[in-house]
């Protein structure tokens, strides 16, 4: 780009407010087409330089006889004439930070706005220089996710700040949400931020898998193959795609308590008292020992009479038997299981080694979220117990854990949400170092109140109004960013916004796949075998 | 100032504030409607937009008769009649547009007007190009009580400066764009002269 270009001139500022952005008139060499949503510009204000982003773009008429008796355009000379004069582009503008200009932003960077640009003042495209400003380089903390539209300047993800809060990557199926995943994963291994227990649903964090258009892509044990252990609750699965797992998952019938039961409600189409049934078995038989016991029932006189007893109602007797027959069909599910998982991740954790757990086959939701929900209550209850010996002893507290999550809207939906030990970490964030990174196509499922406490947004392409209103609740300027966000094209592109950014950024994500981005995610004093391996792929 | 250049084309015969008429000096030579004049009362010079022209009897009460009855063409009636020439007179009329104050251009409306037997002189090219620097006169001209309609005065002054430049189009779109903004709530005048003005 030259310096002539960097510093196109797009128009003047000739209306607007602070809580509703600013009115931009196009000059008549900016054509309207050439606008898009998104974009950063500059106001160059009396005082101050604002930063912002286009958030809409209009057509104008200065006449509104024009629009009745439209002239004759396809005369090119008519059509030159009233471009940009009785005819002309309107854009809106967010200003969201002054950059320079005051003493507050020389010294700490750019600050949010709390005034306009006055008026008339001349409103350029944002140049490389203003935006890296803006979004920083990338070091040790910050981590770079992709460009902005238009643009070659790296947009960063301050990672510190990023894993101080539960943070959300949303989108309609297919966006490329699983990429952008990847690429935080990747930042947070690269940065070692924190470290990651990944809910692997589809099986294709922690070894390659095929993008949509069918190329192999490559995964986080490939890429950093001593920071990362795959754990398996398929082995056969996982033996099939060659995957080097570290350990077999197998939970035990004793180890599922009732809560667990309680949140399978939905999925396993339980009725409210069949839950609370649970519960008395529970007391009846002791937590370790009801579903084993449970099972064991058999119907007759014995079963009846207990059933009287506990005031259990025939019907709920069925329909919970029917639940608990379903999840004793899933294979990984033992009386007993040999090993803890709990213990085993919470080892590599501690290790700083980050944990990817596949599914395999077992895609099916209900054995997502028994797994899920089991294994983060406990490690979270073990977090929780170091924590505060930490803070009692004086030590240094644990890494800080984000737990990866996938459909995120079956554990934190309204119904389940507060009892969830997701929808807890949703809320207590940062208190015991462990946060969220919830993946979920349909976030209007996704309580209010979980979603509010999100930190840091990142979504692909929404169209649906409720999904778009519930990712941006509690934002400000919400109708400006509704139009960008409903305009990202379905591919490759996010909106970022929240904690982690200095204010929200459309990026066209970092690319991901070929063996040059590789490169690029491995640092020099990675292991020699990764190199190896992309050695082997420049062949 | 070279005088191939500055073309005279008339005198002075009359004048107030906003507009003066000059007598060609050949009959029937009045410069182009539309066209810049200038005349000089040093250190002013006045620039004007020729907005009208007429060709009269000499004497107002005294009209011409029609003599070609038994000529062959018309122009053998002036040859049979070369009193003619000498009977009958062109005129053009001005609207002052702008003038000069010691070799200072301003587009509005000199603080005197011209004298009478002042000489009038088609502008050259680079004159034109100088004037037409800014469209300020455009005003002037659009609020001028002429009794030729305006929008036919502009666009032929219009057409008349953009010859005086060699990429003719982006000056005509420029006066166009002027033209658009001073006539926003007028949009059929302004189609008008668009009309005019184009190519």
């Amino acid at each position: 780009m030259t310096q002539q270009e960097e510093n196109q001139r797009l128009g003047i500022v000739v209306s607007g407010s602070l809580n509703k952005g600013v009115e931009v008139r196009l000059d008549s060499s900016a054509s309207v087409e050439d606008m898009a949503v998104g974009r950063f510009v500059t106001i160059e204000g009396q005082k101050r330089r604002f930063f912002g982003m286009i958030t809409d773009i209009s057509l104008g008429v200065i006449d509104q006889n024009l629009t009745i008796t439209p002239p004759n355009t396809s005369d090119p000379f008519i059509a030159e004439v009233l471009a940009g004069t009785s005819t002309y582009g309107t854009i809106h503008v967010l200003p969201t930070l002054t950059i320079g200009g005051d003493v507050a932003t020389m010294i700490e960077g750019p600050q949010s706005v709390k005034t306009v640009p006055s008026h008339f003042s001349v409103v350029n495209l944002a140049s490389q220089r203003d935006v890296e400003l803006v979004f920083g380089s990338e070091d040790e903390k910050k981590f770079y996710i992709g460009t902005p539209l238009d643009m070659e300047t790296k947009v960063c993800l301050d990672l510190a700040e990023f894993v101080k809060r539960s943070n959300g990557i949303f989108g309609k199926s297919g966006t490329g949400k699983t990429f952008l995943t990847r690429l935080l994963l990747i930042g947070m291994l690269q940065k070692g931020t924190a470290v990651n227990l990944v809910f692997d649903m589809h099986s294709e964090y922690g070894w390659e898998s095929r993008s949509e258009e069918g190329r192999k892509v490559k995964a986080l044990k490939q890429l950093f193959p001593s920071k990362v252990a795959v754990f398996t609750l398929d082995e056969e699965s996982s033996r099939r795609r060659k995957v080097s797992t570290d350990f077999v998952v197998r939970i035990g019938y004793d180890e599922i308590e009732p809560e667990d039961i309680a949140l399978l409600r939905q999925t396993l189409n339980l009725t409210e008292a069949s839950v609370q049934a649970v519960y008395q078995l529970a007391r009846e038989f002791g937590d370790r020992r009801w579903i084993e016991a449970t099972l064991a029932m058999e119907d007759g006189d014995e079963t009846k009479q207990l059933l009287t007893r506990l005031s259990i109602h025939e019907s709920t007797y069925r329909n919970l038997r029917r639940g608990l027959e379903t999840i004793r069909r899933l294979p990984f599910l033992l009386p007993h299981s040999p090993d803890n998982p709990v213990r085993r991740i919470l080892e590599y954790l501690d290790k700083g080694i980050n944990v990817v757990l596949e599914f395999g086959r077992y895609t099916d939701i209900t054995a997502y979220i028994l797994v899920a929900n089991l294994l983060s209550r406990r490690i979270h209850a073990q977090y929780q117990e170091i924590m505060e010996r930490a803070i009692g002893e004086d030590i240094a507290p644990p890494h800080p854990l984000v737990i990866t999550i996938e459909e995120a809207h079956k554990f934190l939906n309204q119904e389940v949400a507060s009892q969830t030990i997701f929808g807890i970490i949703a809320r207590e964030m940062r208190k015991y170092n462990v946060t969220l990174l919830v993946i979920d196509q349909r976030p209007s499922g996704i309580d209010s109140e979980v979603m509010s406490q999100i930190g840091t947004k990142i979504t692909c392409l929404l169209d649906n109004e409720r999904d778009i209103d519930s990712v941006l609740t509690g934002v400000p300027n919400k109708s400006e960013l509704k139009s960008v966000l409903s305009k990202l094209e379905s591919r490759q592109q996010a909106l970022i916004f929240g904690h982690a950014v200095p204010m929200p950024v459309v990026v066209r994500t970092r690319e991901y796949g070929s063996a040059e981005s590789y490169r690029d995610f491995i640092s020099t004093k990675e292991s020699k075998q990764a190199e190896k391996d992309i050695d082997e792929l420049w062949k | 100032m070279n005088t191939d250049e500055v073309k005279r084309v008339g005198e002075v015969i009359e004048a107030s504030t906003t507009e003066f008429v000059a007598q060609c000096y050949e009959l029937y030579q009045s410069p182009p409607l539309g066209s810049l004049v200038k005349t000089k009362d040093l250190p002013l010079e006045l620039y004007g937009v020729v907005y009208n022209a007429t060709t009269t009897s000499l004497e107002p009460g005294r009209r011409p008769i029609a003599r070609g009855k038994d000529e062959a063409t018309e122009d053998e009636i002036y040859r049979s009649s070369p009193q003619l020439l000498k009977l009958l007179r062109s005129e053009f009329v001005a609207l002052v547009v702008g003038h000069k104050d010691n070799g200072k251009l301003h587009h509005y409306l000199p603080p005197k007007p011209a004298r009478i037997h002042s000489f009038v002189y088609q502008c050259p090219p680079d004159e034109v190009r100088e004037f037409s620097q800014s469209f300020d006169f455009l005003n002037i001209l659009l609020n001028a009580p002429i009794p030729v309609p305006t929008e036919e005065i502009i666009a032929a002054c219009i057409r008349q400066m953009s010859q005086a430049y060699e990429d003719r189009h982006a000056f005509l779109v420029a006066a166009g764009k002027e033209l658009a903004i001073l006539l926003s709530g007028n949009l059929n005048q302004l189609k008008a002269i668009l009309g005019g003005i184009r190519g």
